[in-house]
């Protein structure tokens, strides 16, 4: 072993003529460390002698290690095949497919990982080696070479020289560059605005598409909603009562119909009066909200008799169903938008007229 | 004619002379496998990200093969008969179809899924190895960026993973994703209108987000996971000050034979727990959450947990609603600034710290030898300080659920996350720089006095005192000779010195040869103190 003092590495060793017959191999091997400047410093066995109680430990369990891995990995090809999998309902032996397999892959794997490192870690000799860095930045001389090389480059190409040629270069490229972008762009901007009445502001409630006739509140499986279909205190949520009203294409027309108590009744119905926009909305003491938080666009769905309060689960905002569901915690800062209720002569409920105020999350150009 | 006959002994070499001739590979081949590396734990973090990602791309091919990226409506006629005769999207069919009608199929989905936390927490680790010791100093800083931005790379990657098998959770978190775009200030209704296609949810998303999850994020990961890894190879890797150690060395293993056997082994480690995990851990079990509805949703619905830390920014933010009343009347809503602002900086920030670093400390040198964290308290308490910030935000992700399990309400949850927001991190940062300082002090006492031995000696004139074991030389009064910090560990316990080696190692096998007793990496290096980086307090 030894050690250097100046820092100077493949200094430790003295260049050797490779050529030489006497040279063992790790001779040669070290001769290739010193032209790649690292000095090996130790490389000495763990063991002491060849052959000793030790090392055939180490050797015995790395060999067993490796066994373990290649019957585990058979055991895994096997279970994959022979273990029943298609999914039955009930308590079968294809619930244990997944773990079977995550069983006996992972000790594959794991009982190689650890043989291979039991090998690196415990048989191979034990290594100090030291390689210079070589991080001094480039020589000055080089450093002005090639600085002189692309200054030389912008010379050629003479456009300081050649005005024309700037104004030309600009001219030509930049539309071109935009061209690049212009298809990517152009087919993926949709003008929100597009329609003479935008899809933010309108939902599957607004009559107008569904031939000027008020929109029917229903279920999910499209049957439409009588007041004594709400028990008192309860609610349910409905969905604009045309072709597909319940799927996602009308995301932004879930609605909760709640059924007030008359007192809460009461106090809401005080409450929609004195609102500009909520007044007359209410039916009797039943009271329909946009169950699409005004905050993120989750379905504020978690409804608390208790307090009147719905919540949205997604990021806690609280709405206050008996004063105009106006937000009282949480991140929302403006209320659920109110959809005005009516009975038609059937005695169902309809929606008196869209929401009079945009549902769903806000947006910057919301009036 | 005479045949020649074949020298199998000669075969290797006259292939490696028929390669070299073509090629010339012997002289770059050589250097490659002499190149040195050096060798620590903590330096094994990113390559559990590296080795994730290997694992994530093998599976995700798989995955492939079976799933359907579309938004078709289809009706469910499988095996899972809870869902059976329910309108679906055909992504949703399929991702049913992988977990229950491939053999095989949800143990690569699980092993998918697990892989990528697994990615995304190798990567926040290794970051923060990177960050409290240093190793993003110059000339590191562009790879420390690189690092950032596939943080975010992968950030994104999950979350269109996430959105793909359509099911009712993933449909939320495309909800809030439409949210927090319409926030944006003037181009928000049309980013989103951009991205969807027109009124969310539209007909589109799926299949935009399966190219960028299958090869638009992935191709960027690649690269961007070449460009990192081949910089630490042409850079050279750091590493800790020690005995023989400079700025101007590297100190290790050659990669072969060691070191990539090691690498080998390491490996097959982490794809194995990627396998147990998978098989043993469910994990998204999206036939429970059903298909997507705009109407359903349940409580205690959380994204994957490196989300969190928005989710829980949006959840505390306070409703503060901008209002500019200029002819309609223009918002800004309150998710616009932990969702857009907030993720924005929680990625720049990082970026600028190497810059901001550098310049406070008027810093213009090269670092290859890694600070420990205690050197650098102002750092560490930054770092302290930013991890205390992802935490409370993090948790605050999940507050609903803590707020249900431990019976606290909802409300106080929010506004301990919103009080501990503000005061915690602060908190953290004068923590961790006093328990900085105090480590330094204690080492160079260490150093300077020697290691308590728990011994108590009576002077002759009454006094009691300690002995203490000196770690170097002595004077002619037998007081230490005090020793330099280096910058590395001190052994502060008689055991770290070898006075309890033998009698643990030889507890279940006799003991073949004493072990020699650890060279103290206190003793001064033996190539002089002029080599190395000067060790500093950091203040």
């Amino acid at each position: 072993m030894t050690v250097t003092q100046d820092g100077a590495h493949g200094a430790g060793t003295k260049p050797v003529d490779v050529n030489d017959p006497k040279l063992s191999r790790f001779d040669i091997v070290r001769e290739g460390a010193r032209r790649d400047d690292i000095e090996i410093v130790t490389y000495e066995s763990q063991f002491q002698g060849t052959n000793s109680k030790a090392e055939k430990r180490v050797v015995r369990n790395i060999a067993l290690l490796f066994m373990i891995s290649g019957l585990a990995a058979a055991a895994f090809v096997v279970f994959f095949i022979v273990w029943p999998w298609e999914f039955e309902l009930g308590h079968t032996m294809s619930d244990y497919y997944t773990p079977i397999l995550g069983i006996s892959l992972g000790i594959s794997l794991f009982a190689l990982g650890i043989a291979i490192l039991a090998w690196a870690k415990k048989l191979l000799p034990h290594e100090v080696s030291i390689q210079d860095r070589h991080n001094k930045p480039s020589s000055d001389e080089d450093r002005l070479i090639t600085g002189q090389t692309m200054a030389y480059l912008v010379d050629e190409l003479g456009v300081q020289r050649r005005p024309l040629l700037k104004g030309a270069i600009a001219l030509g490229l930049a539309p071109l560059g935009v061209a690049a972008a212009a298809p990517l762009l152009g087919g993926l901007i949709e003008n929100p605005h597009k329609d003479s009445e935008p899809f933010m502001y309108h939902t599957g409630f607004d009559p107008v598409p569904n031939n000027g006739q008020l929109v029917r509140l229903t279920r999910e499986d499209g049957s439409p909603v009588r007041p004594d279909d709400v028990s008192v205190g309860g609610q349910i949520t409905v969905f604009p009562g045309i072709p597909g009203g319940a799927t996602n294409k009308y995301a932004d027309s879930p609605t909760l119909l709640v059924h007030l108590r008359a007192q809460d009744a009461q106090d809401a119905r005080e409450a929609t009066e004195a609102d500009k926009i909520n007044k007359g909305g209410m039916w009797g003491n039943y009271v329909a909200y946009s169950k699409i938080c005004t905050h993120a666009g989750c379905p504020a769905s978690l409804y608390e008799q208790q307090t009147n309060r719905l919540l949205c689960p997604c990021h806690q905002s609280q709405f206050l169903i008996t004063d105009n569901a106006r937000p009282i915690f949480g991140p929302a800062s403006r209320r659920l938008p109110l959809l005005p209720l009516e009975v038609d002569e059937e005695g169902f409920f309809v929606a008196a007229s869209d929401y009079p105020e945009v549902i769903g999350p806000d947006f910057w150009e919301r009036p | 004619m005479k045949r020649r006959r074949l020298d199998l002994a000669q075969v290797p070499a006259n292939v490696g002379k028929g390669v070299d001739d073509r090629y010339k590979v012997a002289t770059p081949l050589r250097g490659l496998l002499n190149k040195v590396f050096p060798d620590h734990w903590s330096f094994l973090l990113g390559e559990i990200a590296l080795f994730s990602f290997v694992v994530l791309l093998l599976s995700g091919v798989f995955l492939t093969l079976f799933f359907d990226p579309s938004m078709k409506e289809v009706t469910y006629d499988g095996p899972y008969t809870a869902l059976r005769g329910v309108d679906m999207s055909a992504a949703y069919a399929s991702s049913l179809h992988i977990s229950f009608e491939v053999r095989g199929g949800l143990f690569m989905r699980q092993m998918h899924h697990w892989a990528a936390l697994l990615f995304m927490a190798s990567i926040v680790i290794h970051m923060a190895r990177i960050f409290f010791t240093g190793a993003f100093r110059k000339p590191r800083e562009a790879n420390w960026t690189i690092g950032i931005i596939l943080f975010l790379l992968g950030f994104f990657a999950g979350f269109t993973g996430y959105s793909l098998p359509d099911d009712g959770l993933s449909g939320t978190g495309l909800r809030i994703a439409s949210a927090i775009m319409l926030s944006i200030p003037v181009i928000g209704t049309w980013m989103s209108a951009a991205v969807f296609g027109g009124e969310y949810p539209g007909e589109f998303i799926i299949g935009r987000f399966y190219i960028a999850h299958v090869l638009l994020i992935p191709g960027g990961l690649l690269a961007l996971i070449s460009v990192h890894l081949g910089l630490v190879f042409a850079q050279k890797h750091t590493q800790w000050p020690g005995p023989l150690r400079t700025n101007d060395n590297v100190v290790g293993e050659r990669m072969f034979p060691r070191y990539a056997l090691k690498q080998g082994g390491f490996f097959m480690a982490v794809f194995g727990t990627i396998a147990l995990l998978a098989g043993l851990f469910q994990i998204n079990p999206i036939w429970l959450f059903g298909p997507y509805l705009a109407s359903a949703v349940s409580s205690a619905s959380q994204p994957d947990w490196y989300v969190m830390f928005m989710d829980g920014l949006v959840r505390l933010m306070p409703a503060w609603q901008i209002d500019f009343p200029i002819g309609d009347g223009y918002v800004l809503p309150p998710l616009f600034w932990p969702a857009v602002v907030g993720l924005g900086a929680l990625f720049t920030l990082p970026m600028l710290y190497p810059t901001i670093e550098a310049r406070r400390t008027k810093d213009k040198g090269s670092h290859h030898l890694l600070q420990r964290p205690r050197d650098a308290p102002e750092r560490t308490g930054v770092g302290a300080m930013a991890f205390t910030f992802f935490t409370i935000a993090t948790l605050s992700g999940a507050n609903d659920v803590i707020a249900d399990k431990f019976h606290i309400s909802l409300n106080a949850m929010t506004w301990a996350g919103r009080i501990g927001l503000l005061v915690l991190p602060p908190l953290a940062y004068y923590i961790s720089v006093r328990v900085c300082l105090g480590l330094q002090q204690h080492d160079r006492e260490v150093l300077a006095h020697g290691v308590e031995t728990g011994i108590i000696r009576r002077n002759p004139d009454g006094r009691f005192e300690e002995v203490h074991q000196p770690l170097g030389p002595v004077d002619d009064h037998g007081h230490p000779i005090p020793l330099d910090y280096i910058g590395w560990v001190v052994p502060k316990k008689m055991n770290r010195v070898g006075a309890l080696a033998p009698a643990i190692k030889g507890f279940f096998f006799p003991v073949e040869t004493l072990p020699e007793a650890p060279v103290s990496p206190a003793v001064p290096s033996v190539t002089g103190p002029s080599a190395r980086e000067e060790i500093t307090s950091g203040r």
